[in-house]
């Protein structure tokens, strides 16, 4: 179990640094975006007196190296500084549209991970059968879309029916139960498009494991078809599923703007999209450097995970 | 034979699909087995023993077919019977031993779930109960730690182990007929021997029949009652073990008893400066020594053989004479003149003298590149041949390894055999025109009569340019033909040396008499003998 622990710990080391190389990469390319955020700030009738107290005052006449500095131990200690369009702390901004964030995308998971694992396990099961076949074509046809032209024909379908609401909206009065019934068109396009990837990969991992040697020899315990691929060949095909998972999920997270937008969601992807447009920079940072948490925490999990499930790499000799 | 018959097999035929067409595996086979009785299947590969195996559980290979004939097993036809029926059969009544256990086992479970999973999943005991067999069986196996041992997963356990804990899941469901596909060719000899009488003992005590299918004739003799010799899917002769030892009535048979005649004359002692020379290696990996003060010369136009069981140093000599592992003390020194311990520091020059063919000709041909270039390129790299001189040099080496040239020239290594591969991989190793040659396991992949060609050629090309050779291998009968002096190593050390026919003689080691006492023989009563010399069981 030690063992575990120590790669557990250098994973997450490794995991930090990379964190700390990307907020690097970050500060350095909206150091690039064109435009005077002061001038942005008090609008093209500002005097260059007032331009020039405001940059002194956001501290913009700073090298970058200082500004960095001041930036990345403002986020270590959980300040992100404020909002420069809005004036409200970015934390506050940020917060309320993480977690509408991680809502969608745990919902989205929640319908697709299962659905995926299951038509994986059952394409490999009866591979080169009708079922297979349809499965892998849908699946296939669901991901070469776009995801807007998913979104458009689910709320063709389903929401000019009156079905389920094609809009988001979320108040403080709004309970669970109806979060549910109105985010589900935008789960539902989520999970169109990323079951294809995990469900091919589950196919994949099982069948690639078929002409395996221990796979004949439980055929010849006498062992039914769903018992041979459950019990023998999905234990060992865990690593690459829960790799590709782990990698949807992440997607999840980070790749919903075009989806949050059609939907008029309130997630991080919007808010992202917004204070680019607005030259609102340190919520552009605080955004990037969350969704590259979330890689970094994701992959995290995968790793350790497949470890786990490996006996080879649990119990050495 | 008053026993009564469990299995008739009667006209069996089986295809094979390569792309569109089907053909023939198995021609049109009989055989019949009683209750109680061993069937040794012998041939060489693709004699089609492991696919009647097989079908004597009715089961087929993806790819395979059964297209005719009739399998009666206890008055079941395993061919029209429902596929249910027949899973009712698989591993209650008719159990299946792999060739390799530890491919064979599912990494992703302890032993002892995959022992109970068969009579839980069949009806016949409940988990605590198979738990209780478990312990039981893995001690008339003779295994250590009978009470412990399946908790453990399979690669924590050796392959002699897994082998014996394999036989004894086959045995869970005590079932009327065993399938053993070659169970010990993997093994070191020592270990083959522990676990052919474990096999047989239990066989035995459980009086339960047995195809034994194996390409090693003695390995059958101590294991059959009746030997059946299968020939490219056709049957060659059938007999009781005795007489089939004794008098073999077919020609193919007879050529199968005698592939092990060929050895080599001896040779007077060398003189004069060894080609390669290993002083006092020291080798590790990591922080563990895995040679251990390793001394030999090899002279020009001597064989030197280097024997022991796997893990005891024999390759990882032949990597320190190479330079892919400098040693951490000793050197290696080539026609008197220390080489450098690294091969990055080696020149060309030093490089083209030494070369190695591998065991998996497989594995070792890069599958992209025709002949041509697979035995050119070192030929162009190492002696600078180019156009109309390489292309004459490559005929030479292909008329020199005994392929037709023109034939052969633009073929692709998945367009030859096994043997004819492994020729390749001496023609490529020649191409260097090198004074030393290391030979790691070449024939240990290869049929016995393909064996024979190779080493045949291996000693030709010997006399006709000089070559020295270091052997390795843990194939004792191939040492007796081929080699002139034998180092025998253990745990990465030299346990013992010496002319070959002095140490098969009259061995000073113990690890080297047990070693060579271990080689099957063709005797049936060889395995008793030696079980009863060493006092009880091995």
């Amino acid at each position: 179990m030690n063992e575990i622990w120590l790669m557990i710990g250098q994973r997450l080391l490794l995991g930090l640094l990379t964190l700390f190389i990307i907020s690097v990469v970050i500060f350095g390319a909206t150091e690039l975006l064109p435009g005077d955020l002061a001038r942005e700030l008090l609008g093209q009738s500002a005097t260059e007196e007032t331009l020039a107290a405001l940059r002194e005052q956001l501290g913009l006449n700073d090298p970058a190296p200082l500004r960095y500095w001041n930036w990345l131990t403002g986020v270590l200690q959980g300040d992100f500084g404020v909002s420069m369009a809005t004036k409200k702390p970015i934390s506050e901004l940020v917060g309320a549209r993480l977690g509408n964030t991680l809502f969608l995308a745990l919902y989205a998971a929640a319908l697709s991970v299962p659905l995926s694992l299951l038509l994986g396990v059952l394409a490999a099961l009866w591979r080169n059968s009708i079922f297979d076949r349809a499965s892998n074509a849908l699946a296939l046809t669901a991901i070469s879309f776009p995801e807007f032209f998913v979104a458009y024909i689910l709320v063709l379908w389903l929401a000019q029916t009156g079905l389920f609401p094609s809009m988001v909206r979320i108040t403080s009065a709004t309970t669970t139960g109806d979060l549910l019934y109105s985010a589900f068109l935008p789960a539902l396009t989520l999970t169109l498009v990323v079951t294809a990837h995990m469900m091919r990969m589950t196919r994949a991992a099982i069948i690639n494991l078929l002409a395996s040697p221990y796979i004949e020899m439980a055929r010849l315990k006498g062992l039914s078809p769903m018992r041979v691929v459950l019990r023998h060949a999905v234990p060992n095909a865990l690593a690459p599923i829960i790799n590709v998972v782990a990698l949807n999920l992440a997607y999840l997270i980070t790749g919903v703007v075009v989806v949050e937008v059609v939907f008029v969601y309130p997630g991080l992807g919007q808010l992202m999209i917004d204070a680019v447009t607005n030259r609102d920079i340190a919520v552009v940072q605080a955004i990037a450097l969350i969704f590259a948490s979330a890689y970094v925490l994701l992959n995290l999990i995968a790793d350790v995970l497949s470890t786990i499930t490996n006996p080879r790499l649990m119990h050495r000799k | 034979m008053e026993k009564p018959v469990l299995l008739t097999i009667k006209g069996l035929q089986i295809e094979g699909r390569s792309g569109d067409a089907w053909h023939p595996i198995v021609k049109g086979v009989d055989l019949t087995l009683h209750k109680g009785e061993v069937l040794g299947l012998i041939g060489e590969s693709g004699a089609g023993k492991s696919t009647l195996g097989l079908a004597a559980m009715g089961f087929a290979r993806d790819g395979c077919r059964i297209s005719g004939g009739t399998i009666d097993f206890d008055g079941i036809d395993l061919r029209t019977a429902p596929e249910a029926k027949r899973r009712g059969l698989r591993g209650k009544r008719i159990a299946y031993v792999a060739q390799s256990a530890a491919a064979s086992f599912n990494p992703a479970h302890k032993l002892i779930d995959q022992y109970c999973e068969g009579p839980v999943v069949h009806g016949v005991m409940s988990r605590e109960k198979a738990e209780a067999d478990a312990v039981e069986l893995y001690r008339r196996m003779r295994l250590p730690n009978s009470e412990e041992i399946g908790f453990r997963y399979p690669h924590q356990v050796s392959g002699g182990q897994l082998q014996r804990a394999m036989t004894a899941m086959a045995m869970a469901c005590r079932p009327d007929l065993i399938i053993f596909d070659e169970p010990t060719t993997a093994l070191d000899v020592t270990t083959q021997i522990e676990v052919l009488a474990a096999i047989r003992d239990i066989v035995r005590q459980f009086g339960t029949a047995a195809i034994y299918i194996t390409h090693d004739l003695a390995v059958v003799a101590q294991m059959a009652d009746r030997i059946k010799v299968l020939l490219r899917g056709d049957e060659v002769e059938e007999a009781d073990t005795r007489s089939m030892l004794a008098a073999p009535r077919q020609d193919y048979t007879r050529s199968l008893w005698a592939v092990r005649s060929f050895a080599r004359a001896e040779q007077p002692p060398a003189t004069g400066t060894p080609v390669v020379s290993v002083r006092n290696v020291t080798a590790a990996y990591g922080a563990v020594d895995v040679l251990k003060n390793v001394s030999f010369d090899i002279h020009a136009r001597r064989t030197v053989a280097v024997v022991g069981e796997s893990g005891s140093g024999k390759s990882t000599t032949a990597r320190v004479i190479t330079g892919l592992l400098p040693p951490r003390k000793g050197e290696v020194l080539f026609n008197g003149k220390v080489l450098p311990p690294n091969f990055k520091a080696r020149s060309r020059e030093e490089l083209r003298q030494c070369q190695m063919i591998y065991q998996m000709a497989d594995t070792a041909l890069n599958p992209k590149l025709r002949l041509r270039e697979l035995i050119g390129r070192p030929a162009e790299m190492y002696l600078g041949l180019r156009g109309k001189a390489l292309e004459t040099r490559i005929r030479d080496l292909l008329a020199l390894i005994e392929l037709e040239p023109d034939k052969y020239i633009d073929r692709l290594p998945s367009e030859l055999s096994g043997g004819q591969k492994q020729r390749i991989g001496i023609a490529r190793a020649l191409a260097a025109e090198p004074q030393l040659i290391i030979c790691d396991e070449v024939t240990s992949a290869l049929d016995q009569i393909v064996q024979e060609g190779i080493l045949k050629l291996l000693n030709r090309l010997q006399g006709e340019l000089n070559l020295a050779y270091m052997f390795i291998t843990h194939d004792l009968a191939t040492v007796k033909s081929i080699a002139d002096k034998v180092v025998v190593m253990q745990h990465g050390a030299v346990v013992e040396r010496g002319p070959k026919a002095a140490l098969f003689a009259d061995p000073k080691e113990d690890y080297t008499n047990l070693l060579l006492s271990s080689v099957p023989e063709m005797d049936p009563d060889w395995l008793n003998r030696l079980l009863a010399a060493r006092g009880g069981h091995a």
